[in-house]
């Protein structure tokens, strides 16, 4: 770790102007154990534990607003989310420890870098962490890196488990920022690699994320989180799927899916949305949603598991979710 | 409240538990001596070459750097290289840190930061370039199969296979047989406690150095060695160990490195290693074996081949008993074996708990399994058929082997018989369920060991030798041997352990401490209550004696007191009455334990193994592979138990590990930089709570007055032998498939 400036500002203004070199720091789940690696090295940390963004709380439209601050577990734990998104709670329950879910906060998870054994290791060539350098994790071993959305210069997975959820509910991200405020729909907030892969995201320097928002929107209990990792708890997503389906009659109304472990970003094709939509469920019709959501898929040295996995996970979630039998998180069998 | 004795074979509740909790334990990074220094590594991030030249500027000019240690400023070491040989006795080249300029791993260890703070040495290390002069290397371990040779010159505990018969002819012969390919990935100890070294400085100009280590002895004998230092200079200690599972066994570089330093700068200095930094050193190496087998269709085996290689280093020829435990274990006519090892540019592998019988036996067990199916037998019945009472390699007799017992006490409490022989004949919703089984064998070996007993002025029992407890209960066995032989209850018992100074005891593995230390404890407290009695005896003091209405002859020594073995409690002496009497402020005695002359003819003449039976059922999701382990039972029989719940812990922990083996431990080497590349706890995957079902461990009853003087195997290894085949198995029964690959991950 470097040596590096703490400040601990009171207002929002005061956090965003802040000099070039900053990073925020939250939780501290994530920058603290990068710092330690050598690979953020941040002249100026700005704590935004001072701020007060950890509400969550009913909009008028009967969404519901999460404050960046607010931590995993207490979101998690919040009777509004566990009524209204159990699916946003579970996808949440699914990833880390009860202690880092403690510590860590949802603007965290938003901005939380990628696992990618490279970028975490400054000894090694990584396009990330050191534009230009190359990207050692193509023909490397690469077996938890992304099949879908990767480039050339970068083939990291986005790691989180909550984004896979909000993506799938189409939350909305508000930000501020030394220009003012924006709001970005939370699929569009995540980035694909391209050939800047240094930038996970759209916010720009000085930009904080204040809170997140979801829209007015039920499944009832034809919803999942399924995640498949290596052992049965506290891994990283080999493949998951966040799914929301709104049935009636056996039809499918609006359907929400998104995937996690396997893409640069949460992943979300809204072709694989529509072909759902207005259709009973059918083995062969997940089949034909998870060749849509998978359609351009590459794999490299490691990673052709994941490509094996996916649809047979996608499959499985999507008939949770229209049985109206959501996967539990503490109970490890697969219905 | 009147305490009582303990005796051996209770499961007694660990005496060290309180201090562990409480933080009272010190362990090798804790103590703080005035003025101290902190090192931190620097590592090379190449596999081979040289480094060319050192920039330091920025590294020095950070406050609080006091010194940057490297090849071209370090103090002068030892010379020759078998001076840095350490008690493992790997032969070839041993690694010398801060040697040279010359790079033969990646992760060597470059340069050592010295500075005031932690963070400031950290921060230096990160600012430090050098550049390299890059050779060509290969990590890759297909690759090094094609360099595999037999190392001319061999470890000491190397065990070379023997043939019998004539295993071609008969393979070929054979009218059933089977073929496969076994594999096992390279794993990393990743004790909980990473590796750390503090060296004390003491103002007399000695050390004294706190090393997380397995074998005090055998530290101070490599410090005092590479470092050219006398005996009497260097005290090593390490009174609690955060587990090593065999990462103690050498001397790892940062013990050098920071008694480097302290040499150097005359001042103490500590150096833990970050959990990265552990994946730099010692490993389980990545082994592949060959197994052919051929049977006659009523299940009797006709032909055993087995070819396997372990890698090591490109300077050192680490080996593994890898083939032999089939040969072993198996009665079968023929029988052959071949074993080499695999050079390439990494660190040398080392000993990693169950060192090649968690290898060698796990990949053979998987294979009788196929071969049970072959001949479609129960894999259960099949063993049964095929069992031999001796070491059938050497033609032996052993000392014992309950391992039908075990099989069938196992089976019963498994309920291994209403299983069906059919793979995929078991399910349960969407979840294929499967029952496997196999055996395990390990060592039961015993080394000659010294402890001594003291009783001192306030009647408590001092007991010290140089064992070390690496978390596995070896100061609460050695205060129940000490409490039965002696006679006094457990709370007025001290342990000193993990001391160079201490009584002379080998270096900590292969589970052989609780029957060598046990028997010195054993021995020297006996030989102290007969020192007792013979001293009260003869003492003036005869009034006192008799006042307390005690003789020599009818007097015993039970829960504290001396006491007449009829008499009222009245009648008594408190130990500390019983010294003072003597007129001596205390008693002392040291022995050694020696197999003695009928253990030595016992030890040529017979062969001694700890063995197991172990069950397990899986749960495997049909269409997503994933498996969960629902259940284990292991029944095993390692000869007298001297605490039940100690030893089922360490069966427990080893069966969690062997889990890890079957399912998630692999360290995953790009061999293009010759780096293990998932060096942290997120992406090194050790089984977490949810893996592991509720695990059942039964002691099957083995008397050996043999094996060694108290009857006692030990159990630190036995339950990584046979379970991770037992899973493996298992997921074959719920599936239909063969994984000849462990770990078997998701996907594949
Ligand atoms: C061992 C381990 C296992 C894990 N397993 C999982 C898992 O299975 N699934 C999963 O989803 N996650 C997992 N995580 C990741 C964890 O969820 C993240 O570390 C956490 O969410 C980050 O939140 P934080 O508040 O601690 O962020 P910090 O570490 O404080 O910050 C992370 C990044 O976000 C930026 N940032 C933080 N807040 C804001 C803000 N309001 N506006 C702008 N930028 C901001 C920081 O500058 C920094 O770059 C795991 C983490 C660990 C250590
Ligand atoms: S995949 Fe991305 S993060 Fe990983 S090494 Fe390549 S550029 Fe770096």
């Amino acid at each position: 770790m470097r040596q590096f400036s703490y400040s601990r500002p009171d207002t929002l203004d005061t956090a965003c102007h802040t000099p070039d070199h900053t990073r925020y720091l939250a939780g501290g789940t994530n920058l603290i154990d990068l710092m330690k690696s050598d690979v953020e090295r941040p002249e100026h940390v700005v704590d935004l534990s001072a701020l007060s963004m950890s509400q969550i709380e009913e909009r008028p439209d009967g969404g519901l607003r999460l404050g960046a601050l607010a931590t995993n577990a207490d979101t998690a734990a919040h009777p509004l989310v566990t009524e209204r998104y159990p699916l946003l709670a579970s996808a949440i329950l699914a990833g880390a420890s009860p202690q880092i879910r403690n510590r860590a906060t949802n603007g965290g998870n938003l901005n939380q870098r990628t696992r990618c054994h490279y970028f975490y290791d400054p000894d090694m060539a990584c396009n990330k962490r050191s534009p230009g350098t190359g990207c050692s994790a193509k023909g490397g071993r690469n077996r938890i890196m992304a099949i879908l959305g990767t480039s050339d210069a970068c083939i990291a997975t986005f790691p989180s488990d909550m984004c896979v959820a909000l993506a799938a509910l189409n939350a909305t991200v508000h930000l501020t920022g030394p220009e003012g405020e924006r709001s970005v729909p939370l699929r569009d907030y995540h980035r694909l690699p391209e050939d800047t892969p240094w930038q996970d995201n759209i916010l720009r320097t000085g930009e904080i994320v204040t809170s997140i928002d979801l829209p007015p929107l039920s499944f009832g209990s034809h919803h999942t989180y399924l995640k498949i990792r290596d052992r049965l708890s506290f891994a990283f997503a080999i493949v998951s799927v966040a799914a929301g389906l709104q049935m009636e009659n056996n039809t499918i109304g609006k359907a929400c899916i998104a995937m996690g472990g396997v893409g640069t970003k949460p992943w979300c094709v809204p072709e694989a949305e529509a072909l759902l939509e207005g259709k009973t469920p059918s083995p062969s019709l997940f089949r034909d949603a998870a060749e849509c959501l998978l359609q351009g898929a590459v794999t490299d040295r490691d990673n052709a598991a994941k490509l094996k996995l996916a649809p047979r996970v996608i499959i499985r979630a999507l008939s949770q979710a229209a049985a109206g039998t959501p996967q539990s998180q503490t109970q490890k069998t697969i219905f | 409240m009147t305490l009582h004795s303990a005796k051996i074979g209770q499961p007694v509740s660990r005496i060290d538990g309180l201090a562990k909790v409480t933080g009272q334990a010190r362990y090798a990074a804790e103590p703080h001596p005035a003025g101290m220094l902190y090192g931190f590594i620097v590592n090379s991030p190449i596999a081979r070459g040289r480094i060319e030249t050192i920039r330091d500027e920025a590294a020095r000019a950070v406050p609080g750097v006091v010194e940057i240690m490297t090849h071209l400023n370090r103090p002068h070491s030892a010379l020759f290289e078998k001076s840095y040989m350490d008690g493992l006795g790997v032969p070839g080249s041993p690694y010398r840190p801060l040697h040279d300029a010359e790079i033969s791993f990646n992760g060597q260890p470059v340069a050592v930061v010295l500075a005031e703070t932690f963070e400031a040495a950290r921060e230096a290390a990160m600012l430090l370039e050098v550049d390299y002069e890059r050779w060509p290397h290969n990590a890759d371990f297909e690759a090094s199969l094609h360099q595999k040779y037999m190392p001319s010159k061999t470890r000491s505990n190397y065990v070379p296979p023997k043939s019998r018969g004539n295993a071609a002819e008969a393979y070929a012969l054979s009218p059933i047989k089977i073929e496969g390919r076994y594999h096992l990935a390279p794993e990393h100890h990743n004790p909980m406690e990473m590796h750390a070294t503090t060296v004390i400085a003491e103002d007399d100009g000695t050390f004294t150095v706190w090393d997380k280590t397995q074998g005090p002895q055998a530290v101070q004998a490599y410090l005092t060695s590479a470092l050219s230092l006398s005996k009497d200079q260097v005290r090593v200690r390490n009174p609690y160990v955060g587990g090593a599972f065999g990462s103690g066994l050498r001397a790892q570089h940062n013990v050098f490195l920071a008694a480097l330093g302290a040499k150097m700068l005359k001042r103490s200095v500590r150096i833990t290693l970050t959990r990265q930094q552990m994946f730099t050193h010692v490993f389980r190496p990545e082994a592949v074996m060959n197994i052919a087998l051929g049977a006659q269709p009523d299940g009797t085996l006709q032909s055993m081949i087995v070819d396997g290689v372990t890698d090591t280093s490109r300077f050192e020829h680490n080996m593994e008993n890898l083939v032999i435990w089939g040969l072993i274990n198996y009665k079968c006519p023929n029988a052959t074996a071949d074993y080499k090892v695999a050079p390439r540019d990494t660190y040398t592998s080392s000993d990693m708990r169950a060192p090649g019988a968690a290898t060698g036996v796990n990949l053979f067990e998987m294979a009788v399994d196929e071969m049970a199916y072959a001949c479609n037998m129960d894999p259960l019945a099949f063993r049964l058929h095929n069992y031999s009472d001796i070491d059938a390699m050497h033609d032996m007799p052993l000392t014992s082997k309950a391992l039908k017992e075990a099989m069938h006490e196992g089976a019963e409490r498994f309920g291994w018989y209403n299983r069906p022989i059919a793979p995929k004949s078991m399910r349960d919703g969407k979840e294929l369920i499967g029952w496997g089984m196999a055996t395990g064998i390990w060592d039961a070996m015993f080394s000659p060991t010294s402890a001594r007993a003291t009783l001192i002025a306030d009647g408590r029992l001092h007991i010290a030798t140089a064992a070390s407890d690496i978390g596995t209960g070896t100061y609460t066995i050695l205060a129940q041997t000490a409490s039965e032989a002696f006679g006094i209850p457990i709370e007025m018992i001290d342990i000193e352990l993990g001391d160079s100074t201490l009584p002379e005891c080998p270096t900590e593995g292969g589970s052989w401490t609780a029957a060598s230390a046990g028997a010195a404890v054993w021995l020297a407290c006996q030989s102290l209550r007969e020192k007792l009695f013979k001293t009260l005896g003869k003492s003036g003091n005869i009034s006192a004696w008799l006042t307390a209405g005690l003789s020599n002859n009818t007097t015993v020594l039970q829960d504290g007191f001396l006491q007449d073995k009829d008499a009222d409690e009245n009648l008594r002496l408190s130990l500390s009455e019983a010294l003072s009497l003597t007129g001596q402020d205390r008693l002392e005695v040291e022995e050694t334990a020696k197999p003695g002359l009928r253990g030595t003819i016992s030890q040529m003449r017979k062969a001694r193994f700890t063995h197991s039976a172990v069950f397990c059922e899986v749960r495997v999701d049909e269409e997503l592979g994933i498996v969960r382990v629902t259940r284990l039972v292991n029944a095993v029989a390692a000869g007298r138990i001297m605490n039940p719940k100690t030893a089922a812990s360490q069966v427990r922990g080893a069966m969690v590990m062997a889990t890890g083996m079957a399912l998630h431990e692999e360290s995953l080497m790009d061999e293009r930089v010759g780096r293990f590349m998932n060096h942290n706890f997120a992406e090194y995957h050790i089984p977490a709570h949810a893996d592991i079902p509720d695990m059942d461990v039964l002691f099957v009853e083995e008397k050996d007055r043999e094996v060694s003087p108290l009857g006692v195997k030990g159990v630190g290894e036995i339950g990584m032998c046979g379970t991770a085949a037992a899973i493996a198995n298992a997921i074959f029964h719920a599936t239909g498939q063969r994984h000849r690959s462990l770990p078997i991950t998701p996907g594949n």
